[in-house]
């Protein structure tokens, strides 16, 4: 077998003294080969960046250093080399690309001034050369009119394009390794596809070994030739990207993909008559104010939603799919009358939400909850869980004593201790404080719950749990949801029916089962495709395992 | 709270400034006793230096007593710094809370008139709300006020309007509650940390404000004050440089505390360390 190109043996990463734990990344060994993409999966808290990080010399020293362990790159070993070879050897022999393309580029340079930069500290080149080596890069990545490009700033491109040009900038001197710290997360489902296809691509032109950092087994699925899986840290399991998707050993390994939910839609339930909450040629375009008493520039007009109409079932949960910048949330919101749409209407139970004012929409409140995305920015932090959950049951004039009898039965329905109650928000983990989230929202006795992105910030395993929890809870009381979300995976096992959303407008909508068997619209069938990981099932291998 | 102490007592600074201060608070409490004539009241043999004819920090052309002026006018200083500060804080919160949360024309109108507020040169603006209103203890606090607010009212502006599109604070629109109590009971006491931190660096702007207008012969001619001392003793600081001196030093000391204790605050409530542990 030929000499790995990287070889981390026994890496212990230590944190600051008075930390949870005292090394972030415990005796982790890995190696990776030429030409071979090792994909380091692991939950947020694994240790998997810090990983990535150490190779690169990019830790938060002096908190954060490497306490023992080598890490060798032909024959140097990068845990003790100087400052100054460390230097050379980022961006021309090891480079990374980072997650945030819009903050890993200076905004104030034009993209092809901060390639020259590389070409500029590593390399002897002419200004001229380096210009045409630069275009030609960018010419490399697919990006459309490079000689235009390489004159443009990073705000005028696209997540997507930005993220083709760091590719192009990491490149740019052929280096035998690339770092790529989940290059794709921030980006939408259609771009991340094509993100990956560029990766394993250069990868394969330039012979690179990938070492790919990410939390997605359908990334995984899609790119990956090995995988190390690391959890608190430390690395449970190592093998083949077969081995590991479709028989994982480890009972974590095991656990992670068993909650990665299923592309195939679960069978479909019966079907309630009754229409609870219907939406009809909803309208919504933000913008187009002026400022300075009405002396200033006008803003931007941006038609948010168009014309969006849909019908949702007791007891059904209905999925608004879409990327980002579809109306997905601008929907969610008009519905809870975050937001008041232009016109429109919004029936529940036969009522038309969206002409009522405040005193006349109070009673109607209680009726329709929501569940917020983000569970950190989601709960006040100076408030006790308790007061947050019963605020809803105060303002509609229930006694102390009563509020706190029902809170208390809600963090039992949800799943939390009852000493909960007394605490502050911060206290709890993410999963923890969605489940915080989720009893606020069902403590007035919801009729419709509408739940934006409830999951897309939490973990996977968390992200299971969550889900059935709100399954659990649909069932138990009868609710009817309106679930956001991008994610196809988690529509499949959610929705009973979806609406598939593009520039506000629907393109598709129907039964979950009907969408994903046979999708009519080209936009839709390019989502699907786009899926990470879509010929691997998960679930097959959780049964086989 | 021993959280917060823990913070504040790392930095050593702010504990020196604390201290000065402590000094300072138990100067103005203990005035009465200590020095329990009139500051005004000619006290023995004018222009006498520190340490004779049993004045301890001299005496000034009329025979008063340096070091009671001193004492007596500590209690003037902090008392129009805290008062002004309070005052300014108020009128502060409520129009960028108000500006902040509502947005549009009612944001247009109040910014505006902080703008307004905020074109003409403090001290000038000080100086000619006080020569317009008569010189009294009152009218001092009310320019001192006056001048101060803007600072405050675009600082919870911006505080409210980044939390405004909060999710917790979404969630009350969600259940019905009423708009003063989000700005009140959700919003306000999450951007308490850097309300304290600027009052408390306005006090010691306060004090210098109070001292330049008594040295300009603006003060409330019955308070001894720190401003008024040097004001006095400004023609003879060549032959007499106690009675400019020593009042002096009190008002770099007070101010330079007041600042320490303020940085000192920043560190220890620093809204974006708190929020990550």
């Amino acid at each position: 077998m030929k000499k790995p190109l990287l070889d981390i043996q026994n890496l212990h990463v230590a944190l600051p003294e008075g930390s949870q734990r005292p090394y972030a990344v415990r005796d982790a060994s890995m190696t990776l080969h030429q030409n071979e993409i090792l994909c380091v999966v692991g939950e947020s808290g694994s240790g998997k960046s810090l990983t990535a990080r150490a190779v690169m010399g990019l830790l938060p020293r002096p908190h954060v250093h490497i306490a023992k362990g080598a890490i060798d790159f032909q024959g140097e070993d990068l845990a003790t080399v100087s400052d100054a070879r460390m230097r050379e050897i980022r961006g021309s022999e090891i480079s990374m690309i980072f997650q945030e393309p819009m903050t890993a580029l200076n905004p104030v340079m034009t993209i092809g001034r901060q390639i020259d930069e590389v070409f500029r500290f590593h390399r002897a080149m002419t200004s001229k050369k380096r210009r045409e080596q630069a275009i030609k890069l960018l010419d490399d990545v697919h990006l459309p009119d490079p000689d235009k490009i390489v004159d443009a700033h990073p705000h005028e491109l696209s997540g997507g394009q930005r993220q083709r040009a760091m590719i192009a900038m990491a490149l740019a001197l052929d280096p035998k390794i690339l770092i790529a710290d989940e290059p794709t997360t921030a980006l939408d489902v259609t771009t991340q596809a094509q993100i990956l296809k560029l990766i394993k691509e250069m990868q394969e032109a330039h012979n690179t070994g990938v070492l790919f950092i990410t939390h997605d087994f359908g990334v995984v699925a899609d790119i990956a030739d090995k995988v190390v899986v690391m959890q608190g840290g430390e690395v449970v399991e190592t093998g083949t990207a077969d081995a590991i998707l479709n028989h994982p050993q480890h009972p974590y390994t095991r656990d992670l993909i068993r909650a990665v939910p299923s592309l195939t839609p679960r069978p479909p339930r019966n079907r309630n008559v009754e229409p609870v909450l219907k939406v009809e040629n909803l309208d919504k375009v933000f913008g187009g104010g002026r400022s300075f008493f009405g002396f200033g520039a006008e803003a931007r007009k941006v038609h948010a939603v168009q014309d969006v109409s849909f019908e949702v079932r007791r007891g059904e949960t209905l999925g608004i799919v879409g990327e980002s910048g579809s109306g997905k949330s601008t929907v969610a919101r008009c519905i809870v009358r975050l937001i008041d749409a232009d016109s429109g209407r919004i029936l529940l139970e036969d009522t038309d939400l969206r002409p009522l004012g405040r005193a006349a929409l109070r009673p109607w409140r209680a009726k329709i909850q929501m569940v917020f995305q983000d569970p950190f920015a989601s709960l006040n932090p100076r408030r006790k869980v308790g007061a947050i959950i019963s605020q809803g049951l105060r303002l509609m004039g229930r006694s102390a004593k009563e509020a706190e009898g029902r809170t208390r039965e809600l963090l039992d329905i949800v799943g939390l201790d009852e000493r909960a109650y007394d605490r502050f928000p911060h206290e709890f983990s993410g999963g923890q404080r969605q489940r915080i989230g989720i009893a606020r929202a069902l403590a007035l006795d919801p009729e419709v719950l509408v739940a934006d992105e409830p999951v897309s910030a939490l973990d996977v395993s968390i992200q299971a749990q969550i889900l059935t929890l709100l399954d659990e809870i649909r069932d138990r009381m009868n609710l009817t949801m309106v679930f956001i979300t991008h994610d196809l995976r988690v529509a499949a096992q959610v929705c009973d029916q979806l609406v598939v959303m593009r520039y506000g407008q629907v393109v598709e909508a129907g039964l979950t089962g009907e969408i994903f068997a046979n999708p009519k619209h080209s936009y839709t069938q390019e989502l699907l495709g786009a899926v990470p990981g879509k010929h691997w099932d998960p679930q097959a291998t959780a049964l086989s395992a | 709270m021993s959280d917060f102490w823990k913070r504040f007592a790392r930095n050593r600074q702010a504990i020196f400034g604390l201290s000065i201060l402590g000094v300072v608070i138990v100067m103005a409490a203990t005035a009465q006793f200590m020095f329990p004539a009139d500051p005004f009241s000619l006290a023995g043999r004018s222009m006498s230096p520190p340490g004779e004819n049993g004045f301890l920090l001299g005496s000034d052309s009329l025979g008063r007593d340096v070091a009671a002026g001193i004492a007596h006018g500590a209690k003037t200083s902090l008392f129009i710094g805290l008062v002004a500060t309070l005052v300014a804080v108020f009128i502060g919160v409520i129009m960028g809370a108000l500006a902040g949360y509502y947005g549009g024309w009612i944001d247009d109108i109040l910014m505006r008139t902080t703008e307004m507020f905020q074109t003409i040169p403090s001290f000038v603006f000080a100086i000619l709300l006080v020569a317009i209103m008569k010189p009294s203890i009152e009218s001092i606090i009310v320019a001192i006020a006056v001048v101060s607010w803007p600072a405050v009212a675009r600082l919870v502006r911006g505080e409210f309007l980044s939390l405004r599109n909060r999710e917790f604070v979404q969630a009350c629109h969600t259940v019905g509650m009423s708009d003063v109590r989000i700005m009140l009971g959700e919003i306000l006491p999450n951007c308490l940390s850097p309300i304290i931190v600027i009052g408390s660096l306005m006090v010691a702007t306060a004090i210098l404000i109070e001292s330049g207008l008594a040295f300009l012969g603006l003060g409330d001619p019955n308070i001894m004050s720190w401003g008024f001392q040097i004001g006095a003793g400004r023609t003879l600081l060549r032959s007499a440089w106690w009675i400019c001196t020593f009042p002096g030093i009190a008002i770099l000391l007070t101010v330079l505390a007041i600042n320490l204790v303020g940085e000192g605050l920043n560190d220890a409530l620093n809204p974006r360390l708190r929020e990550r542990s």
